[in-house]
């Protein structure tokens, strides 16, 4: 073989080179379509990405093996030739009826898990009958007012078999325990049910707003589900600590990833603070990411992700235990992201944003429907979503090899990249006290509105294109897309059920279990066991927040 | 036309805590000099009316995204009216279907801005239709 011209072994040394006798010239010849390249985020795009850009990086330190610390590659050594990511389509809309009846075809079509969307009303702790319920009962996801409702939600669908994940914060206590009622109804053994709780107040405060409580007792009931799910519901998963709503809300991807997890933290210490086990609870948490446009700004934030908790795990809390270093998380495609106009174009983007996902090893996804720019999915919007992971799947080959991108001069650059901006928030939101304290100055708050302020600047300047809205729009467009209607007798049907339940309840021992849980409220104890009581007595949804409300006071938020 | 400044209440009413929409509309059209006065989350139309009356606004640009337009809108024109609000236009800005547009701008609502919208056009809009003050 003949001596090939030899490198200089500096990297940056041979960049150079390649800028002055290849680049130049042929930036001469034919400029840049434009000055600066930025992503989804507005952060800078480099031309090239090369050795030099990794030098700082080192292999088995940063990168490592799938399943190994600090887990940047995966936690698990097989990646998805072991196992494939849970299909979890979030549904949700109207009775529960109807939505027992979209959850029974979704398993037929072979989704493996389930994930409930509860309506406004719900969210908030409100019953269907409630004032401010008014027009909006089942229209952004299931009524569900009492264990009455949770008993049609999941008939015929065993718990201890299929996997269910409620996206519930403010009242998740509540709803929980309606869960493991019709669970232990069903005969289902609490030890070996599986799920998850969305339950992550915080980012209620940051983004998504659907609160109740003032935030510390709000976190009091958080960590009574870590205690009380710990001991008695082990492989169930009470938080999922959400970056989702974060992103959603107008956060670039460094800030969802450093708000999301500067969230877990925070959640790791007030359950050490109740005299909790790290290996014990840890292991049971779990994150929620969004995946946006930005193909490899995503990516590199869920490798990012595990590598720092697995880092953080560590250092703040002293664990070298496997499964509390191990970052688990699921991902749902960006709503935020859809668009009203030409909405087939959506189809498109779900699969890409999806695709980011598994790229980045996510264990389990929603893809969003095209139409949900327009309103709730219909049926057919829903299968194509579901199919689309599962062409990701069976036809594309990205699951075939474990962590395809790593190595990638780009990828491990921007995965640093998003590790040191997630760390520099963590300074600052540590040097205020952490992330409650934070939230109580408005940091994150502001700090998401600005980049949601910009971003729309930059979409309207037209840096940053969005296909069909400011660039390649069009006239007139069909608009023939068939969307899904709830009608206000959902309300009137929930509300007899409602009026029906308090009916045939026995009133005094609704009243004895409400004021049991104050009472355990008010003594600052685990309000879970009286919760259940109360939740079987049939006492409603919003009877019971209505009790915590009376010793925890409400939340106002602070004008930012 | 005076020198009086176009005053706009920017108002969430229902459950719904998406307010990303609101807050950037908020931030432009004091970017385009009118005074603008947020209501805050979960604001019945009542409150809206008179949130709308005590701020002596030119118009209310309400945020929905929960579906529940057809309930919520046409109180808030009615209650704004009642309370002698005549002049005071009445904007809507989130997910609205397009088979509910034209229902509710019978209702008096003023305009519907869907998402994809730029924060120039409601600026534009609100230039050019806020009735002049004597």
């Amino acid at each position: 073989m003949p001596e090939t011209k030899e490198h200089p072994s500096n990297a940056e040394e041979a960049v150079e080179r390649w800028e002055n006798e290849t680049l130049d010239p042929a930036l001469t010849k034919r400029p840049e379509r434009k000055k600066n390249f930025q992503t989804v985020s507005l952060e800078e795009v480099a031309r090239l990405y090369t050795p030099a850009d990794t030098e700082t990086i080192n292999f088995t330190n940063d990168i490592s093996f799938p399943g190994a610390f600090p887990y940047t590659r995966g936690i698990h050594p097989t990646g998805y030739r072991g196992k494939l990511w849970t299909m979890r389509q979030f549904a949700g809309f109207s009775t529960p009826e109807e939505t027992n009846a979209r959850f029974k075809y979704l398993l037929e079509q072979g989704q493996n898990g389930l994930s409930v969307a509860y309506d406004l009303p719900t969210l908030m702790g409100y019953d269907a009958d409630a004032l401010l319920a008014e027009g909006e009962v089942g229209k952004c996801g299931v009524a569900v007012s009492s264990l009455a409702d949770m008993e049609v939600l999941f008939d015929d669908i065993p718990l201890e078999q299929v996997t269910v994940s409620q996206t519930i914060n403010a009242p998740a206590s509540v709803l929980l325990a309606m869960y493991l009622v019709v669970a232990d109804k069903q005969g289902a053994d609490w030890a070996k049910i599986s799920g998850t709780l969305q339950n992550d107040i915080l980012k209620e405060y940051i983004a998504q707003k659907e609160w109740i409580y003032p935030i510390r007792p709000a976190m009091k009931l958080v960590v009574d589900t870590f205690e009380f799910c710990t001991d008695r519901v082990p492989r169930y998963n009470p938080v999922s600590v959400s970056g989702y709503h974060i992103r959603e809300a107008g956060a670039t991807a460094a800030q969802e990833l450093a708000f999301t997890l500067r969230d877990g933290i925070e959640y790791v210490s007030w359950g050490v603070e109740a005299g909790l086990d790290v290996d014990r609870f840890v292991p049971r948490m779990s994150f929620f990411f969004n995946a946006h446009n930005d193909f490899f700004e995503e990516i590199a934030k869920y490798r990012a992700a595990r590598r720092i908790w697995a880092r953080e795990m560590k250092s703040r809390f002293g664990s070298h235990f496997e499964r509390t270093l191990q970052l688990r998380f699921h991902t749902q495609t960006a709503g935020v992201s859809l668009t009203v106009q030409q909405p087939l174009n959506n189809i498109v983007r779900v699969a890409i944003q999806a695709l980011a996902g598994v790229l980045g090893g996510t264990q389990s996804l929603h893809t969003d429907a095209y139409d949900e720019a327009l309103a709730l999915p219909t049926d057919r919007a829903a299968l194509i979503a579901l199919r689309t992971q599962q062409i990701i799947a069976e036809e594309t080959g990205v699951v075939n090899t474990v962590d395809p991108l790593g190595g990638s001069y780009y990828l491990e650059s921007l995965t640093e990249k998003m590790e040191q901006e997630a760390l520099d928030y963590f300074r600052k939101i540590d040097a205020m006290g952490g992330m409650v304290a934070a939230i109580e100055k408005g940091f994150p708050q502001r700090e998401i509105q600005d980049s949601a302020y910009h971003y729309q600047k930059a979409v309207e300047r037209g840096d940053q294109v969005i296909v069909g809205v400011n660039k390649y729009a069009m006239e007139d467009e069909p608009t023939d897309v068939p969307i899904l209607v709830i009608d206000e007798t959902v309300r009137t049907h929930q509300v007899e059920r409602l009026e029906e339940t308090r009916s045939r309840r026995d009133s005094g021992a609704v009243a004895n279990a409400l004021e049991k849980l104050k009472l355990t409220a008010k003594n600052n104890e685990n309000t879970m066991p009286a919760t259940i009581d109360a939740v079987r007595a049939y006492a409603t949804l919003g009877e019971i927040c209505s009790a915590l409300r009376d010793v925890y006071g409400i939340y106002e938020e602070p004008a930012f | 036309m005076s020198n009086r400044k176009i005053r706009v209440l920017v108002a969430k009413p229902g459950l719904d805590g998406h307010d990303r929409g609101a807050k950037v509309i908020a931030r432009a059209l004091r970017d385009a000099g009118m005074e603008v006065i947020y209501t805050g989350l979960r604001q019945t139309p009542e409150m809206i009316a008179t949130a709308a009356l005590q701020e002596d606004v030119d118009a209310v640009g309400v945020s929905i995204l929960s579906g529940a337009h057809n309930t919520l809108c046409p109180r808030i024109v009615q209650l704004l009216r009642e309370k002698g609000l005549n002049n005071c236009l009445v904007l809507v800005g989130g997910i609205v279907p397009q088979e509910d547009l034209p229902k509710l701008k019978q209702q008096g609502v003023s305009e519907i801005f869907l998402p994809g919208t730029s924060t120039e056009d409601i600026v534009k809009f609100l230039q050019e239709n806020v009735k002049p003050r004597e």
